[in-house]
């Protein structure tokens, strides 16, 4: 990666290594690949060169004035404030500018809020610090989680192309058809954005908003959370795949045959037992991936936000309380409920490990129809 | 607008009596004292908050985590914001209200001097537990300086009760401070100081005053709903208890829009004072002035949703918003053709006032520019949360706000201090500054437009170069202060002497009193004719 490298490069050398790379580097808005992105990019460069114009007749005039007017140069100052005709000019030659710029700007707004005939309707709720995908009318819906490593992050190994912009599962969309997204959340506000579409609208917890695109390409479309959200902000990108519809609709029988299958497994599972070391293996895995951003890779947390796993007396004694705040959450808090988001036997497998890891050897088993039983006894 | 001073050798030394000390700072009255102390409180304030900018800018150097974590990265973001928004910028405009108001208009001192006294010494302690509340466990407030709700609610950590609390108190200061700048402005103008006399810095700080007034009472109101969503069970802001999210955000823009104006208008009057000075020629179009600062205060009230546009509202809204936003270009377009219809034909010199001054104008215009730009709702769905909204609100804030400051601080010093500043070092200070200030904030319009989002601690690797620079740039701005202390504390040790006029074009009743002004002025009122 020559931009990694570059960085440790001395001060001038970054600075000419940057100018070479000027064509790598992005510097305006995406033109994106709807009809949508592009007219609005179409408005926002309009108003950018009405606003170089207006620019270069002020600091024209300001410049001028800077150099001819200058009390260096001997002359007398004018003693001319006020003129009624300039004034009234000044102000109405911006009114015309910005009534001929609101009218395409109305034009494009009114399309793009027009969510009506959608084709396909996905529901996108926003949690810390990952999105969920629901395809209405189907069984398919999944978590879409950062891919990247953690080592990656940490500076540990070197980072990927996509860097913090790659996901586990991507949103799949077919081309050509509307697109509509019911955007929510489980707990503070998120905003889903993906440049390519210009679509950002934030997902707030108990209401739904609503999106739309068209794409007629297929491809690969990146972005990000854009509304803060707390400490992993950063880290809950967007990435969306558009497919021809043959390609799409092939790609959603095998999620739902996929997912079938994952909830046929489950309960084939209730009836065999899992080794400690398989538990903890699975364990480690799920935590790493769910629990760690708050509780920390080392059971310890953040004191004052994030309760220790280490030590704690939930994790050492009350096992059924355990079983029940890893699958319900807690309420006021920033605990989530589980039991949607990972499997019985991931589930079973992250308790276990933390009853058994960073010291709380409780040395006991949690098996998936443990989980079981207290998801149904919830139930009844 | 011509005055002048009948009989200021009234000012006698002989009631001149004061502690000496500490005292004479804590039990002050005196509208210079309590101006000084306005000022140096919020460059203290400064230096903090652009500490805190310095380690946001050492952790976005490179991509990766290598300094904080983030956590600790929002609570950097969360605290510039809050120090720079109301213990640098808003303080300071107090002080140089404090400070000038009173000898602008004729005036013995502000008109509740005692109050005057409380609303200073109230701010240092709200700063003192908004800064203690970082090292409680869970640290500081991490929302953002707009904490949004439910961040700032449910999901925040403890010491958000000490933020609540010490918004409170900067609050009640702004309006105790607001309060003593109207009344002293309605009642103790001298006689012949009719309205449209007025200078403009004091035409802007009536109607700032009048802002805060309005818009303070609305922060204590959202702040305190934040404090009983979170600890007394109440629901405005949750769903699940009949509230709303974005209720929050209505309430605190309809703050927060009429305070970034609180932050410019005494920056306009400011910079109609000086550009006239240096340019020897009277301020073009002084009454359209003192209308176009009205018309932006009464829109001010009318454009808060513009910075809601993402949180789904209804076309009709969007719409209404987008209208009155870009209206308000209009009457900041006046202004700024009004700067330099002054200068247009006049003789000018370029000492370092007049460097910020004309330094604010291009670079607070740009700042405009980006602004009319974010107004145009479906390209804001694309600049909204990103660099380029950053790059925008630095430069009305820095390059606006703070640029005005320091003209300021440069104008008057001779005047607070009796001596002239070190006009090489200034200059020094000026274009340091300014390079420094571009390689900052210029490159964040490119990562904002290029799709970088805003409040992140780490980010993909397109965006790596560009800030680098900005990282740079930001180092070098923060080291330039450096230099503006220098220049503060020689010329407040000594200096060539200044004049009562100090400079050549310089008109008004603040320049008939001696340099530095006695600490009574005015006690007879001057006759403005």
């Amino acid at each position: 990666m020559t931009k990694t490298r570059s960085l440790r490069w001395s001060l001038p050398a970054l600075l000419l290594a940057a100018t070479a790379n000027a064509t790598d580097m992005p510097l305006n808005m995406t033109k994106g690949v709807t009809e949508i992105s592009q007219q609005v990019y179409d408005l926002h460069m309009t108003i950018f060169w009405i606003c170089c114009a207006i620019g270069a007749v002020v600091f024209g005039a300001m410049f001028w004035s800077i150099l001819r007017h200058r009390k260096a140069r001997g002359v007398q100052p004018a003693q001319f404030h006020e003129s009624t005709k300039v004034e009234i000019l000044w102000t109405a030659i911006p009114v015309v500018i910005l009534i001929l710029m609101a009218i395409p700007a109305t034009k494009t707004l009114i399309a793009m809020e027009d969510t009506t005939e959608a084709d396909v309707t996905v529901l996108v709720t926003g949690s810390q610090w990952k999105w969920h995908y629901k395809y209405l009318n189907t069984d398919v819906e999944f978590y879409s989680l950062l891919a990247t490593p953690k080592e990656q992050i940490n500076n540990r190994f070197a980072k990927g192309e996509n860097y913090l912009l790659e996901v586990d599962r991507p949103l799949v969309i077919p081309t050509g058809k509307k697109v509509r997204f019911l955007m929510t959340s489980d707990d503070v506000i998120h905003s889903w954005w993906v440049p390519a579409f210009a679509v950002k609208k934030d997902a707030n917890p108990g209401f739904i908003n609503e999106a739309w695109t068209r794409v007629e390409e297929p491809g690969i479309y990146r972005g990000q959370c854009a509304e803060l959200c707390g400490k992993d902000h950063a880290f809950m990108p967007v990435v969306v795949i558009a497919k021809t519809p043959a390609d799409y609709e092939q790609w959603l029988n095998g999620e739902a045959e996929r997912i079938a299958k994952a909830k046929a497994e489950e309960q084939e599972l209730l009836a065999m037992n899992m080794s400690m070391d398989e538990l903890m293996s699975v364990g480690e895995r799920t935590y790493i991936a769910y629990c760690a951003a708050c509780h920390q890779p080392n059971g310890e947390g953040l004191a004052g936000i994030f309760p220790a796993l280490k030590g704690s007396s939930m994790a050492l004694n009350d096992m059924a309380g355990h079983i029940d705040i890893v699958l319900n959450g807690k309420a006021g808090t920033s605990m989530q409920a589980y039991a949607k988001q990972l499997s019985l036997k991931e589930i079973a497998a992250v308790i276990t490990y933390e009853r058994n890891a960073w010291g709380n050897n409780t040395g006991e088993l949690v098996q998936a129809a443990d989980v079981h039983a207290v998801l149904q006894g919830k139930g009844e | 607008m011509s005055a002048v001073v009948t009989d200021h050798e009234h000012d006698h030394e002989h009631h001149d009596h004061k502690p000496s000390g500490i005292k004479r700072w804590l039990y002050t009255t005196n509208h210079k004292d309590i101006g000084t102390m306005y000022l140096v409180f919020a460059l203290i304030m400064f230096f903090i908050g652009g500490a805190m900018a310095m380690v946001i800018r050492a952790e976005l150097f490179q991509p990766g985590m290598q300094f904080v974590e983030p956590n600790f990265f929002n609570q950097m973001t969360t605290v510039h914001g809050l120090i720079m928004v109301f213990g640098a910028v808003m303080p300071a405009f107090t002080g140089l209200a404090n400070w000038m108001i009173p000898m602008m208009i004729g005036a013995p001192d502000m008109a509740l001097p005692r109050m005057n006294n409380w609303s200073f010494w109230i701010l240092p302690f709200a700063f003192l537990i908004l800064l203690m509340s970082l090292f409680m466990p869970g640290g500081g407030p991490s929302f953002g300086w707009t904490f949004y709700a439910p961040l700032s609610t449910t999901y925040s950590s403890d010491s958000t009760a000490l933020f609540v609390f010490s918004v409170h108190i900067m609050g009640i200061s702004s309006i105790m401070g607001a309060i003593n700048v109207i009344v002293t402005i309605f009642n103790l103008r001298a006689p012949g100081m009719t309205w449209m006399k007025m200078p403009l810095f004091v035409w802007t700080w009536l109607i700032t005053a009048f802002l805060l007034i309005m818009v303070m009472p609305v922060l204590a109101g959202v702040v305190t709903m934040v404090l009983t969503d979170k600890y007394f069970g109440t629901s405005f802001f949750d769903a699940a208890g009949g509230g709303d999210p974005v209720l929050f955000q209505h309430i605190f823009w309809f703050f927060g829009h009429p305070e970034v104006y609180i932050m410019i208008l005494p920056a306009f009057g400011i910079v109609s004072a000086i550009v006239p000075t240096f340019a020897r020629k009277p301020l073009f179009g002084y009454a359209s002035m003192v209308y176009a600062t009205s018309s932006i205060a009464l829109l001010s009230f009318l454009v808060w949703a513009h910075h809601m546009f993402t949180t789904g509202m209804p076309v009709a809204g969007a719409l209404f918003f987008m209208y009155c936003t870009m209206l308000i270009a209009v009457p900041t377009g006046v202004k700024v053709f009004n700067w330099v219809a002054t200068m247009w034909r006049g003789a000018m010199t370029f000492e370092v006032p007049m460097m910020f001054a004309l330094a604010f104008i291009v670079l607070f215009t740009i700042g405009g520019f980006s602004g009319l730009m974010l107004a145009i709702t479906p390209a804001d769905f694309q600049y909204h949360d990103t660099y380029f909204v950053v790059a925008h609100f630095h430069y009305v804030l820095v390059t606006g706000a703070v640029f005005s400051i320091i003209a300021a601080a440069y104008y008057w010093l001779p005047k607070w201090t009796g001596h002239m500043y070190d006009e090489k070092l200034g200059q020094w200070h000026f274009w340091c500054s300014l390079i420094s200030v571009n390689l900052l904030f210029f490159p964040m319009h490119f990562v904002g437009l290029a799709g970088m989002p805003r409040r992140i601690p780490d980010y993909a690797l397109q965006f790596a170069d560009f800030n680098a620079f900005i990282s740079i740039g930001g180092f070098l701005f923060g080291a330039s202060q450096l230099i503006f202390v220098w220049v503060l504390v020689k010329c407040a040790r000594g200096g060539e002497k200044a004049t009562a006029q100090v400079w050549e074009g310089a008109e008004g009743l603040e320049w008939q009193v001696p340099s530095p002004a006695p600490y009574h002025t005015f006690d007879t009122p001057p006759v403005i004719k």
